[in-house]
C-alpha cells in the first residue's frame, strides 16, 4: 500500500506556449531516442507490485549499471504499469525484440542482463509457457494471452513509464488535444463521440456523445468528473488505466471539457488505489508545467484545471450522484434522478461524468474518428471493452476485447481454460450487482455486450468477470455478494435495504443447513421487489446475484435446503472431508499443512482426518496431489 | 464502528499540526472535509474527539454532519487501531480462494471480529472489499505488505511473532 516515489528530475521541463510546440516537442524527444536501442520495461503494476516487482527494477538497474554498458541515451531500465499478464508476475518485456520473461525474481536480473542485453541469448527458463505445452514463447506477441486481444484502451499501458509524460509525448499523447483544440469546434467534437457509439464503460452503457451533448446544452459553470471509483471486486481496470496511462484519462477529460466548455475537472479515485493517486498527481503536475493542462492551455486560450480526491470506503460512492456527493465533502448517499446530473450535479452545475476507461478512449476516437471506432464491436455495442479476468482460470489479467466477442473465445483462448482439470461451472460478470451466468449447459458462445448479458439475467457492468470451478458454491456465491452489498448499502431506501438485510438472513440459514421449504420463493419475491423499487441503479440490480442463480441453478439450492448437502463442498456445516484410504499414498503433506493439527498418519500408510479437530480451511484438499481427499 | 473509546486514554491533540492540515493543505474548504479526516485519521489511527471538535469550529460543519461521514464510510475508525493492521482482502477472487476461512481463522485465533483489535492494543484485524491483485488471490496485507497466496499456515507465521511481542 505504500508507494515510493521515484526522484523527479524537472529540468527538462519548459512551457509550450502554442498548439504546434507539441509535435515539434515529440519530434525532439524522438530523434533523441535511437529507435532500435534495447528497452527492459519492468511491470510495476499493482499486482506485479505485490509481488516484488520494485525489488526486480532496483536489481535490473543495477544489474545494467555493473555491466558499465555503453548506454547513450537513458533509461535501458524502464518502469512501466501493468503489463496485464498479472498470474506470471513478476515480469519484464525486452524492446524492440519482444521478449517476454516472466516469473522473475531480483536475483535473476544478472543474467538477463549478461545473457540477454550483451549475450543476445534468450534464457528458456524465464519464458513462458502455455498450460499444456512443452514449447516455451519467446516473444510477447506471440503469447495467446496478448495475440488475441485488440488493445486501444490499453495500447500505451506497459508501454510507457507512467511517471514521466516525455514518454507518454513520444507515443502520441495529447495529440487529440491539439487537434481538437486547432481543428474542431465543441460541437464538431460532440458530433464525432455520438458518430463512435461510444457507450459509457462504468456500467449503465450511456452514450456518451448524448451525454455531453445534454450537458454543454446547460448554462452555468460545467465540471467534468471521472468516476475512478472502481468498488466491484475483482475489477482492477480502471486502475490499471490510472496506474498505467494516466495521460490518456486526462487528455480524454480535457477534450470533453472543450466540448462542453468546462475549465475544471475532477478525478474520483478509491482510497484502496494510492498508486492510481500518486500516478495520476503525478502526471497533472507534469502536465500543468509543460503547458498541457491549467491555465491557457498551449496558448489556445483553453483553461482546464483538474484535481484528484479519493474516496473514503463506500461502495454506494461508485454510483454518480452518491460520488458527487462525497466530492462536495458529504456523505455518498445517492440522489433520485428527476434532475440529471448533467443539468444539476456537482455543486449543483451541470456535470459530466464518465468513467475511467471511458475517457481513455476519447483521444482514439477523435485522433481516428468515431467511424472507425464504431467499425469495431457490435452495432448496439460499439467498441472495445477492458475486463478483468480472475477467478479459477489459468491466465488472470486484464484483456482488452471487441465488444461481441464470446465468452469461449475469453476463458479458453486467452484465458487458458481452468486450472487443475477442474470443470467451468459458471462466469460471474457485473460485479456484486451482476449476475452468474452458468456456462455448460448453453452460454459458452454467448457474445459479451450490453444487451446481451442483460438478457440472460446478467450485467457487463464496469468489466469485471470472474470464472467459477465446479468447487464454486452458487448458494454461498450470492450469499458473499448479498452480505457485500448488506454492508454497502447506503440505507436510505427501505427497498434495498431491508430486502437486501432479509435476503442475506434466509441465504445465511440455508448455507447452515437450516432451510425450509419455501424459501426459494421467498428469495425470488424479496428479490423481484428489492430489484423493482429501489432508489438508485446500485438497489435495482441488487438482488441479481440472487436471482440469477435461482434461475440457473435452482437444484443446488434445493440440494441444500432439502438434502442438507453442498454438492460443491464449500458450505462448513453441509460436508466434511475424508482422506480416502485407497488413494492415500501416504506421503504427509496434508499433515504438514493442516493448521489445526487435524491430520494423523504414518508415512506411507493411509491418513485420517479427525473431525472434531478439521476447521474445513482446505489446505490439505488444495494440496494434495493424488487427489485423496473427498468432499463428503 | 462508533462505540466510545474505552480501551485507552484520547491522544494529545496538537492544534497546531491540525490547523495546518485543516488551513494550508485544504485551505479550510468544507468540500475538503474527507480528506482532512483522512489526514488525521492516518495521524492518530482514528479520528479522536477533540480533533473532531477543532476541525467543525475550524470550517463551520456541525459535529453531528462530521460524525455522520465519520460512520458512512468504511475507512474511518473512532476507536484506535492496533500497533499492527492485518488486512485480509475479502474480494470475490479472493474469496473464491479461501479467503473467506482466513477470516474466520484469524478472528478465532485472536479472539476478535474483524474490524476490531486485540485487547492489547498490538493487532487490528481489517477485511478489504479488493485491493486489485486478484490474480494474487487470496491477498493478506500486514502493515502495507503485501503477502500473495496468503494461507492459514502463512497467517499464522506472520502473527506470531506479534503476538509474542
Amino acid at each position: 500500500m505504500t508507494t515510493s516515489s521515484p526522484a523527479p528530475d524537472l529540468s527538462w521541463i519548459k512551457k509550450l506556449t502554442r498548439p504546434e510546440d507539441l509535435a515539434a516537442y515529440r519530434n525532439t524527444l524522438i530523434a533523441e531516442q535511437q529507435p532500435d536501442a534495447t528497452r527492459i520495461l519492468v511491470c510495476c503494476g499493482t499486482g506485479c507490485k505485490a509481488l516484488g516487482a520494485l525489488d526486480l527494477l532496483a536489481a535490473m538497474k543495477q544489474a545494467v549499471a555493473d555491466a558499465h554498458l555503453d548506454v547513450k541515451v537513458a533509461p535501458l531500465v524502464k518502469r512501466t504499469g501493468c503489463h496485464s499478464f498479472c498470474s506470471r508476475g513478476p515480469l519484464l518485456t525486452i524492446q524492440p525484440q519482444d521478449i517476454f520473461y516472466q516469473k522473475l525474481k531480483p536475483s535473476d536480473a544478472a543474467e538477463i542482463v549478461q545473457e540477454t542485453i550483451i549475450g543476445g541469448k534468450i534464457v528458456p527458463r524465464f519464458l513462458y509457457k502455455p498450460i499444456g505445452s512443452k514449447q516455451p514463447i519467446e516473444k510477447r506477441s506471440e503469447i495467446p494471452f496478448f495475440a488475441a486481444q485488440t488493445r486501444v484502451v490499453l495500447e500505451r499501458v506497459g508501454v510507457v513509464d507512467p511517471f514521466d509524460i516525455r514518454d507518454s509525448i513520444v507515443h502520441g499523447a495529447y495529440s487529440a488535444l491539439v487537434k481538437v483544440l486547432t481543428q474542431m469546434s465543441p460541437k464538431e467534437v460532440i458530433e464525432e463521440m455520438k458518430i463512435s457509439k461510444l457507450r459509457g464503460r462504468g456500467g449503465a452503457g450511456f452514450p456518451a456523445g448524448l451525454k455531453w451533448e445534454s450537458c454543454a446544452r446547460q448554462k452555468g459553470r460545467h465540471y467534468v468528473i471521472c468516476n475512478g471509483d472502481e468498488g466491484d471486486p475483482g475489477a482492477f481496470m480502471d486502475a490499471s488505466t490510472m496506474e498505467g496511462d494516466p495521460h490518456a484519462v486526462l487528455e480524454g477529460m480535457a477534450i470533453a471539457a472543450y466540448s462542453m466548455g468546462s475549465d475544471r475537472g475532477f478525478i474520483y479515485v478509491r482510497m484502496e488505489y494510492p498508486l492510481a493517486v500518486q500516478t495520476l498527481a503525478n502526471a497533472i503536475r507534469q502536465a500543468e508545467d509543460l503547458g498541457l493542462l491549467g491555465q491557457n492551455i498551449l496558448g489556445t486560450g483553453f483553461n482546464f484545471k483538474v484535481s484528484v480526491s479519493t474516496g473514503a470506503g463506500a461502495f454506494v460512492c461508485g454510483e454518480s450522484s452518491a460520488l458527487m456527493s462525497s466530492l462536495e465533502g458529504k456523505v455518498g448517499r445517492p440522489r433520485p434522478k428527476y434532475i440529471r446530473s448533467t443539468e444539476k450535479g456537482f455543486r449543483d452545475s451541470p456535470s459530466n461524468l464518465n468513467n475511467v476507461e471511458t475517457y481513455a478512449n476519447v483521444p482514439k476516437i477523435i485522433l481516428n474518428g468515431g467511424a472507425w471506432y464504431a467499425s469495431m464491436g457490435t452495432e448496439r455495442s460499439a467498441g472495445t471493452k477492458v475486463f478483468s479476468l480472475t477467478g479459477n482460470v489459468n491466465n488472470v489479467g486484464l484483456i482488452e476485447v471487441p465488444m461481441g466477442t464470446s465468452l469461449r473465445h475469453i476463458v479458453y483462448d486467452i484465458g487458458g481454460g481452468i486450472p487443475n482439470k477442474k470443470e467451468l461451472k459458471a462466469v460471474q460478470t457485473g460485479g456484486p450487482s451482476g449476475g452468474c451466468i452458468p456456462i455448460p449447459k448453453k452460454f459458452l458462445d454467448i457474445n459479451v455486450g450490453f444487451g446481451k448479458l442483460a438478457e440472460i439475467g446478467s450485467i457487463m457492468g464496469s468489466g469485471g468477470m470472474i470464472v467459477m470451478d465446479e468447487n464454486t458454491c452458487m448458494v454461498e456465491v450470492s450469499r458473499y455478494f448479498i452480505h457485500f452489498l448488506v454492508e454497502e448499502s447506503c440505507g436510505q431506501c427501505t427497498p434495498c435495504r431491508e430486502g437486501l438485510t432479509q435476503m442475506e438472513r434466509i441465504l445465511t440459514r440455508i448455507t447452515r443447513g437450516e432451510g425450509e421449504e419455501g424459501d426459494i420463493e421467498l428469495l425470488e419475491e424479496i428479490g423481484t421487489f428489492t430489484n423493482s423499487f429501489s432508489l438508485c441503479g446500485l438497489g435495482t440490480s441488487s438482488a441479481n446475484p440472487v436471482l440469477s442463480t435461482i434461475r440457473y441453478f435452482r437444484e443446488e439450492y434445493e440440494a441444500h435446503i432439502r438434502d442438507k448437502k453442498c454438492p460443491a463442498g464449500v458450505c462448513k456445516a453441509l460436508y466434511h472431508l475424508e482422506i480416502q484410504p485407497e488413494v492415500c499414498t501416504g506421503c504427509g503433506v496434508c499433515k504438514k499443512r493442516c493448521p489445526a493439527k487435524a491430520i494423523t498418519g504414518e508415512k506411507k500408510e493411509p491418513h485420517l482426518i479427525h473431525q472434531e479437530l478439521c476447521i474445513k480451511c482446505m489446505e490439505c484438499y488444495r494440496n494434495c496431489k493424488f487427489d485423496a481427499i473427498a468432499i463428503r | 464502528m462508533s462505540e466510545p473509546n474505552t480501551c485507552c486514554e484520547e491522544p494529545e491533540i496538537d492544534f497546531v499540526f491540525l490547523d495546518r492540515i485543516i488551513q494550508e493543505e485544504f485551505g479550510g474548504r468544507k468540500e475538503a472535509m474527507i480528506m482532512m479526516m483522512q489526514t488525521i485519521q492516518r495521524h492518530y489511527r482514528y479520528l479522536p474527539e477533540a480533533a473532531m471538535i477543532y476541525l467543525s469550529h475550524s470550517i463551520g460543519v456541525p459535529l453531528t454532519k462530521i460524525y455522520e461521514v465519520a460512520t458512512f464510510y468504511a475507512s474511518f475508525s473512532l476507536v484506535p487501531k492496533g500497533k499492527h493492521i492485518l488486512h485480509i482482502c475479502t474480494g470475490t477472487a479472493c474469496h473464491l480462494r479461501g479467503s473467506g476461512g482466513m477470516v474466520q481463522h484469524v478472528a478465532q485465533k485472536l479472539g476478535i471480529e474483524p474490524g476490531k483489535t486485540t485487547a492489547d492494543m498490538k493487532l487490528t484485524l481489517e477485511t478489504v472489499n479488493c485491493l486489485g491483485a486478484c490474480a494474487m488471490a487470496p491477498v493478506a496485507v500486514l502493515d502495507e505488505q503485501y503477502h500473495p497466496q496468503a494461507t492459514v499456515g502463512l497467517i499464522n507465521e506472520l502473527l506470531d511473532p506479534i503476538l509474542a511481542e
